[in-house]
């Protein structure tokens, strides 16, 4: 399709665009302006980011070298502007753990750079190949559609807090910003760039999450900025390891993990702990769940298409070097714990954002244990949860926001029969819900296809993790179901009020929605002309993990599943209405009775939270025990590797 | 056998063989009671019954989700018979237990409402073994194809002791026979009145009941799996298994759901998930 040059320059404008939208967004003071330019900006970003998936699917992965030897420089004074900017707020708000941490990060940076500047080999800086393309398109549209969401979201929600201060133009700004790290995050080849944008994300999840400026939201932000500066510390490590022992050529993200773990591992070991600290798993998962003080468009994008994908995705960009070694297994068991232990942890949870905080740190946990095994069935799942997660999750999460500026809470209990006071919201999440955790829907392909690769991989490992997800798989259905339950449990109807919803918010949900329906039918086209010929240029041979007879099985139960609702209407009308079954004498309302003694009572039905088996508390405090000792030994692992 | 013949012949003859066997079932109940008890097709006139009757509901949509139930528990057990994925049939197993609870959910009845949640806990319970049964047979046959599996010549069960000795514990879950009758159960005093399927009547009862003995049948089909293509023994083995499910059914009481969930995830753990584990390091 577009030639090489072309190409390169739209991986260009996908990173600087955005760059400049920020720019420009945060000196537009006019709302009707912003919102102009918000959107316009997100369809280029969202129509661009398609023409590059569309583009890795034609053309072989792209390599370039940018021609102008002063970005090396210039991304090394933005490294280090960012790190001044990181001790100058820390000192200011005496975090002086954050400071140590990100003056030892500069150090050891400046000693990377000392040792580049002796000895640089000439490698690509910016590729793409058909994960680049994947990632690209979910930044790039989900993010984008993320950023016109918010358009309507936050107007009404300083409408609501009005103490808090009205800074939104440089909220826009950072969102932008956001999407052009993200982008610079998978566009990049060279690993010092790459750490310069995974960076520059750290810093602005640090700022969105500190948006509403209140003392929690400033805890948790640094909260936030101290696990992932802890994790981000183990790539300048990794950097000193690739230039005093492999040589500077091995910089390249592709030349490092094409050379196989003899010189990789190490490397990729301690690259994949910073992704770990990224994507939240246990024992840094408390940064994700505290972040969910920000307005909820920040959530959606943390958690969907930026910042925890970061994570992920370089953990997956070096699953083949793990395939079949200790550190990979190690890797694998911290996800596949952090799995079961967030997922029993959202039980017992009620409020909703939280729950579904603990739902993305559990489907991080199974990616990152696909990445851990490291085979391509394993690697071909954990593309595919990338995928359907990042869809679903922002569904869910903006759902939950129109929600909560309707009824004026986040709690599960309060949505009691929400689908007669907002039926198209309801159905939306009841999609998003089912898009977590049921056949034939997204995300259980997924698990399908894991529970399929972990059997046969790394003996007897690979069998402990499909325990895990044994158990995993049950719990999940708990907690989801019993959500469902209650948006569609009526007692008495409500009237149907959805007028109030901005049309924007609306729209991105219906998009949102289409998207997660569309890419279960499509889940066999991007595996076709995505994940397979990639898999194929990583691994060389590619085994189909779900066959065609499968596939249709599954489409059949998808038409099953949608042509349903269809007669609903027939049964609504069929049998003549009863009150129900109180035990008592019923009373006007058919909620209420009159029970022993005369007395007239209202009946309340609450959901099972297991609170005792389940606790957030206890069950945290196991799991990040038991994460601390599996990072602990990883790192011992590398450092001995590291000295033999 | 072609597999759509298969999947026919299972619609049809399902609820034939689950009537009976419930029938049997009725019968070996009352006997160990001190009772004649009801003929064997029993089962069959109260779902005929069931069917005549008028339709009332708190909501209509609650028939809705119940058709659903029965749709897709068909659906399972059709793919089951026709020797599709095991995996897949255990997922749709679950998604057609998702449809039975929001069906009871819906009615927003105390009862009922409690017996949802319950019938979440005993889906929470079962599931990691019935994944575990699954994942124990692929590494026997190695293929996740049923139809693969049901050919085996050998006896399964010999490599599969744990796997075996779990899936019992937990079809007393699955045929809703006490102990582990929690959500909902056939005998007439439990706190619950009649838990999940509470607010249920006429043909929806009907379907419910129906669904059953789909289901009934599709958990018997797994314990062939566990003996191959010996079929005589399996037939023994299943003979044996439902008269010791009656016995304990009638000689123990309801527990709570804490020991219930439990007992059941550290049988898992112990008896299915440490033979799967000894399989993999053989």
């Amino acid at each position: 399709m577009l030639s090489n040059d072309t190409y390169m320059e739209l991986l260009i404008f996908l990173i600087l665009f955005p760059l400049l939208m920020a720019g420009l967004l945060t000196l537009i003071q006019g709302e009707n302006f912003r919102r102009a330019a918000v959107i316009s900006g997100a369809v280029l970003v969202g129509i661009a980011s398609l023409i590059t998936l569309a583009d890795s699917i034609t053309t072989q992965a792209v390599y370039h070298s940018v021609p102008v030897d002063m970005i090396g420089i210039l991304i090394f004074i933005g490294d280090i502007l960012i790190s001044g900017y990181i001790i100058f707020v820390s000192l200011k708000a005496r975090q002086y753990l954050v400071t140590s941490i990100t003056t030892l990060q500069l150090i050891l940076l400046c000693a990377v750079e000392y040792l580049a500047l002796a000895d640089h080999a000439h490698i690509p800086e910016l590729f793409s190949d058909e994960l680049s393309g994947i990632m690209a398109a979910i930044i790039g549209v989900i993010g984008g559609l993320i950023c016109v969401y918010a358009l309507g979201y936050m107007r009404e929600y300083h409408a609501e807090h009005p103490d808090r201060p009205d800074k939104r133009p440089r909220f826009f700004g950072i969102m932008f910003l956001f999407l052009s790290a993200m982008f610079g995050v998978v566009f990049s080849n060279n690993l010092l760039w790459l750490f310069f944008f995974w960076e520059i994300t750290t810093l602005c999840s640090f700022l969105l999450i500190r948006y509403p400026e209140t003392d929690e939201a400033v805890k948790n932000a640094f909260r936030a900025l101290l696990f992932n500066l802890v994790g981000g510390a183990c790539i300048p490590v990794a950097f000193l390891v690739i230039f005093l022992g492999q040589g500077s050529q091995y910089i390249g993200l592709h030349e490092l993990v094409t050379a196989g773990p003899g010189i990789a591992l190490i490397p990729a070991g301690l690259i994949a702990i910073a992704g770990l600290a990224k994507s939240a798993q246990f024992p840094f998962s408390s940064w994700l769940v505290g972040a969910m003080v920000a307005p909820t468009p920040v959530s959606a994008l943390l958690h969907s298409s930026t910042m925890v994908k970061a994570g992920v995705y370089i953990i997956a960009r070096f699953a083949p070097v793990f395939e079949g070694q200790i550190v990979g297994i190690l890797i694998a068991l911290i996800g596949g714990i952090t799995f079961l232990a967030a997922s029993a942890i959202a039980i017992s949870q009620s409020n909703a954002k939280k729950v579904l905080a603990y739902s993305t740190i559990a489907n991080l946990g199974l990616i990152v244990a696909c990445c851990g095994v490291g085979t391509a069935e394993a690697l071909w799942a954990a593309i595919l949860l990338i995928v359907f997660h990042a869809i679903a999750k922002s569904l869910l999460f903006l759902s939950v926001g129109t929600v909560e500026h309707q009824i004026h809470s986040r709690d599960i209990e309060d949505m009691n029969g929400l689908v007669t006071k907002m039926p198209r919201i309801t159905m939306m999440i009841l999609i998003g819900i089912a898009g977590m955790f049921l056949a034939p829907f997204g995300m259980l392909i997924s698990k399908w296809a894991s529970l399929h690769a972990f059997v046969e991989s790394v003996p007897p490992y690979g069998i402990l993790l499909v325990i895990i997800i044994a158990y995993g798989s049950g719990i999940t259905a708990f907690f989801w179901a019993k959500w469902m339950g209650k948006l569609i449990a009526v007692g008495e109807p409500q009237t149907k009020d959805e007028s109030h919803i901005p049309r924007s918010e609306k729209n991105i949900l219906y998009i949102l929605s289409a998207l997660t329906i569309g890419v279960c039918f499509g889940f066999p086209i991007i595996s076709w002309y995505l994940i397979e010929p990639w898999l194929l240029t990583m691994y060389q041979s590619v085994t189909d993990l779900i066959s065609l007879s499968n596939i249709e099985i599954m489409f059949m139960m998808l038409f099953l599943v949608l042509i349903m609702p269809f007669s609903l209407a027939r049964f609504t009308h069929s049998a003549r209405r009863v009150p129900r079954y109180l035990c008592g004498i019923p009373e006007g309302r058919s909620t209420a009775f009159m029970g022993s003694c005369g007395i007239n009572r209202e009946i309340a039905l609450s959901n099972y939270y297991l609170e005792r088996i389940f606790g957030e508390e206890r069950l945290s405090r196991i799991s990040v025990g038991m994460g601390i000792f599996l990072i602990v030994l990883l790192l011992n692992i590398l450092i001995i590797g590291g000295g033999l | 056998m072609d597999p759509f013949i298969a999947a026919a012949l299972f619609i049809i003859l399902a609820p034939v063989v689950g009537i009976l066997i419930t029938g049997l079932d009725r019968i070996l109940t009352a006997r160990m009671q001190g009772r004649v008890g009801p003929p064997v097709l029993q089962p069959w006139y109260d779902i005929r019954k069931l069917f005549q009757k008028k339709q009332v509901a708190v909501w209509g949509a609650q028939s809705f989700f119940i058709f659903c139930y029965l749709i897709f528990i068909i659906f399972t057990g059709a793919l089951f018979f026709a020797g599709g994925d095991i995996l897949l049939v255990i997922f749709a197993f679950t998604l057609g237990h998702v449809f039975l609870v929001l069906g009871a959910y819906v009615s927003y009845s105390p009862y009922a409402h409690i017996g949802a949640e319950r019938e979440l806990i005993q889906l929470m319970a079962v599931e990691p073994m019935i994944i575990i049964a699954a994942i124990g047979l692929y590494q026997v046959n190695g293929s996740f194809l049923i139809g693969d599996m049901a050919n085996h010549p050998g006896l399964p069960i010999l490599l599969l002791p744990g796997v075996f000795l779990g899936f019992i514990y937990i079809l007393t879950f699955k045929l809703r026979k006490s102990p582990f009758d929690l959500a909902t159960s056939h005998h007439a005093h439990q706190e619950l009145v009649k838990g999940s399927t509470t607010e249920f009547s006429g043909w929806t009862l009907a379907m419910v009941e129906l669904a059953h003995i789909y289901e009934l049948v599709v958990m018997l089909g797994f314990i062939w799996l566990f003996f191959g293509d010996n079929l005589i023994l399996c037939v023994a083995a299943i003979a044996i298994i439902m008269i010791l499910e009656i016995l304990v059914d009638n000689c123990t009481s309801r527990v709570r759901w804490q020991d219930a969930m439990t007992s059941a995830w550290f049988v898992t753990l112990v008896a299915g998930a440490g033979n799967i584990f000894a399989l993999s390091i053989m």
